[in-house]
């Protein structure tokens, strides 16, 4: 018998990250509750993005990165689907292939080589350049979490000043809808 | 039917609507609209409590003992924040509330006005749902939507908070025709095809055992009945938690009583020697766990919970049915019948017989004295006494509580109320008052701790007013007697601030209240004393002076295993049964 005592030790231990798509009345403060579900039983959140999908309706979608073990996951969904202004919970990363994307404004302030080599890094990467003066430029880039993390990468040395970052906007592949 | 009303008016109509006889509130600025209506009509009648956390309590009691949505009248801050405790209660106790508070004015919400919280901030997270009534428009559909919300799928408190200005705005007030959300449907019919592999599960079992929850009070009478049907057609000994006490009688053959940290014996040796465990309406909780990896190491389990987070949150199920106990247990009866199993009788005789030999262990055997009153012995002679009444019993919470649990014993459901999950010292006196409302010709008694009564003492002037005759039994040790059993347990007999200094008069005190008192300390005048309680037709304090440092057993010690349990008669050190890792928890 092993000696450690609670919490049980008898579950897949495994942390993966899961994409979760939540269907909510857009009420006041359902995003509250559902930041203090997560807050207030431990859980992750990598990544929160919500806006409203179905004015008429009052709908709006929630897309929630988050990381655990099987059973955390499992918890996650089933507290979030008994919240009262919960329509539906779908685990992306369980319906098999979905797509992901964010977009990212970054802001490059410098002069000379460092000027142009952002400049050429963002033709590379299909980023838009939506703002420029003489010493700065704002890039716009849409793309997979890992293609923005590369480009934040390269543009550090390039005098890479700030970034803002939506957060996941997710769908399933294929004809399935939520 | 519409009719142009204020909101104050749509406030009261509504409850009467959903037939609310009784409401518990205090009154406030931010609710006197609403007091007004209820000045107007008397169809609901208002009870003054004295402090807000009693109206929250004695609300509970209500519910759980009559099966009815209870409901709370309180006023904007401080009469919220006071009522949050009995919110957080209700939310893990699962007992459907319905909380109505004031507000300050919508244009003031923000501006740190007078008495003025984020009072749906605040019980975001100690409610199942809350609202902010911003427009008078959505007022009526909040109002019944709130009475579905609480008592539909888990049962939980609902907080309304109504601005001042609301409850003044007139708007149309019309009924629904269904109170249901929108959208809000809890599933109540379990999933066939488990159930069938369930019944199955059970019809192979060698050594089965039932273990029951709060989950079969909620889904009413009716379950209750469907579990002694089904405990009796299967022959499987049949345990409950804390909160279950009373849906399987006591006085039945196949009852093992309560198991958990207190259990009996026989109750958490079954659960870890069993092959297959039957969870009905229970979580899994870690009082009655105890040491989870060890927890019933070779049982296949059945868990049917209404509540999908419930499952698999503690311990992994091979069965898992999400759905309302009654509606499942019927589908289980019907199912066992059709199949009319051939049991395996020899493995499920010799299980008998192991438990037996358990039962002769005689776990709740305690050494009785003919010159001090010990606290078991005083449960039983209540229990004995109060036999013949139509009883229910409220607790407090610690060492008097589990004895209650213990020696009291109950064959029908909604007779027990207790804080369970939260562990609210001060719940008990409340609760009694909610209770006396719903049964007002029955014998309401609550077992009480000389500390816990004082939490809530003030609502003696409740009981007053509304000529209640609850009965207080307090168990009287002059310690906060279950911190002092974990001091004498976990740091060296220590008794950190656990003496109860300075204690009132409790004869004096109940007189003050208006009510008899009575104080017993010698064990051969114990039966007369609480004749005449019992026979006291108004509200009446008992200050029963008890052996001082009792030690509530048997227990599971921290971090120990169901089989790991210490017994009255242990005679070890009593300040080494717990190691360092079982200091930690709670």
């Amino acid at each position: 018998m092993s000696v450690s005592h609670y919490p049980a030790v008898s579950f897949d231990q495994t942390v993966r990250r899961h994409t979760l798509s939540v269907i909510v009345d857009n009420e006041p403060g359902v995003l509250s509750r559902i930041a203090g579900l997560f807050s207030g039983r431990g859980y992750n959140i990598e990544s929160l993005t919500v806006s409203e999908t179905e004015a008429e309706k009052h709908i709006s979608r929630i897309t929630i990165v988050t990381s655990g073990s099987e059973k955390i996951i499992d918890q996650i969904k089933n507290h979030l689907d008994r919240l009262v202004p919960v329509h539906r919970v779908v685990d992306l990363t369980l319906q098999g292939e979905s797509i992901e994307r964010e977009l990212a404004l970054l802001k490059v302030v410098g002069k000379g080589d460092h000027r142009m080599e952002a400049l050429r890094l963002a033709t590379a990467f299909g980023a838009r350049t939506i703002d420029a003066t003489v010493t700065s430029f704002v890039f716009e880039l849409t793309g997979a979490t890992d293609d923005i993390e590369r480009f934040i990468k390269v543009l550090g040395p390039c005098g890479l000043a700030e970034v803002s970052r939506t957060g996941i906007a997710a769908m399933a592949r294929g004809s399935e809808v939520m | 039917m519409s009719e142009m009303m204020t909101g104050a008016e749509m406030v009261v109509r509504a409850l009467r609507d959903q037939n609310v006889e009784h409401l518990f509130g205090y009154p406030g600025g931010a609710v006197l609209p609403i007091y007004d209506a209820l000045f107007q009509q008397d169809f609901v009648k208002h009870i003054l409590v004295r402090q807000e956390g009693g109206a929250v309590h004695s609300a509970e009691g209500y519910a759980r003992s009559s099966g009815k949505v209870g409901v709370v009248l309180v006023t904007s801050g401080p009469g919220a924040t006071n009522a949050v405790t009995g919110l957080t209660d209700a939310l893990m106790d699962s007992i459907p509330l319905v909380c109505i508070t004031g507000q300050v004015p919508t244009h003031l919400i923000g501006s740190d006005a007078f008495q003025e919280c984020d009072t749906v901030g605040i019980t975001r997270s100690c409610t199942k749902h809350n609202y902010l009534v911003k427009r008078i428009e959505d007022l009526p559909r909040i109002l019944h939507e709130a009475f579905y919300v609480a008592s539909n799928g888990r049962p939980g408190p609902v907080v309304i908070d109504i601005p001042k200005d609301i409850q003044f705005a007139r708007g149309v007030y019309s009924r629904p025709k269904d109170n249901q959300h929108k959208t809000y449907r809890p599933t109540v019919k379990g999933d066939l095809s488990k159930i069938k592999a369930a019944v199955e599960l059970m019809s192979k079992a060698k050594r089965p055992v039932f273990y029951t929850g709060g989950g079969v009070i909620n889904a009413g009478p009716h379950a209750s009945a469907l579990l002694r049907e089904l405990v009796h057609l299967t022959g499987f000994p049949c345990t409950s938690t804390l909160m279950g006490l009373g849906a399987f009688p006591a006085a039945d053959k196949q009852w093992l009583g309560m198991l958990g940290m207190h259990g009996t014996y026989e109750a958490n040796l079954a659960m870890h020697g069993c092959d297959v465990m039957i969870n009905i309406g229970a979580r899994f909780d870690d009082r009655i766990t105890g040491r989870i990896d060890a927890f019933s190491p070779g049982s296949r389990k059945i868990h049917v919970d209404i509540d999908p987070s419930s499952i698999n949150k503690n311990v992994k199920v091979e069965i898992p049915i999400v759905g309302d106990c009654a509606h499942v247990l019927e589908d289980m009866v019907r199912l066992w019948r059709e199949l009319s199993p051939q049991v395996d009788k020899p493995a499920l005789k010799s299980w008998w017989g192991q438990i037996n030999e358990w039962r002769g262990r005689n776990s709740l055997g305690f050494q009785n004295s003919e010159t001090i009153i010990k606290p078991q012995h005083a449960v039983q002679r209540l229990y004995e006494l109060t036999k013949g009444h139509d009883t229910y019993v409220t607790t407090e919470v610690g060492q008097h509580q589990m004895w209650a649990a213990q020696y009291f014993h109950f064959e029908e459901p909604n007779r027990w109320m207790t804080s369970g999950g939260l562990g609210t010292m001060g719940y008990g006196l409340p609760a009694a008052i909610g209770v006396q409302l719903a049964h007002p010709k029955a014998l309401v008694i609550d077992i009480a701790g000389e500390a816990s009564i004082l939490m809530n003492i003030q609502e003696m002037s409740t009981a007053l007013q509304y000529r209640l005759p609850v009965k207080i039994f307090i168990l009287n040790n002059e310690y906060m007697g279950m911190v002092r059993q974990w001091q004498e347990l976990l740091h060296g007999g220590r008794y950190s601030s656990s003496y109860s200094e300075a204690l009132p008069d409790f004869v004096k005190l109940a007189e003050a209240y208006g009510s008899h008192g009575i104080r017993c300390s010698d064990p051969a005048k114990l039966d007369d004393a609480i004749m005449e309680m019992i026979e006291t037709p108004r509200a009446v304090i008992f200050d029963c002076v008890v052996a001082k440092e009792e030690n509530c057993f048997p227990m599971i010690p921290s971090g120990k295993a169901h089989n790991e349990m210490i017994l009255n008669d242990f005679t070890g050190d009593t300040k080494t049964v717990i190691d360092a890792k079982g200091r930690e928890l709670v």
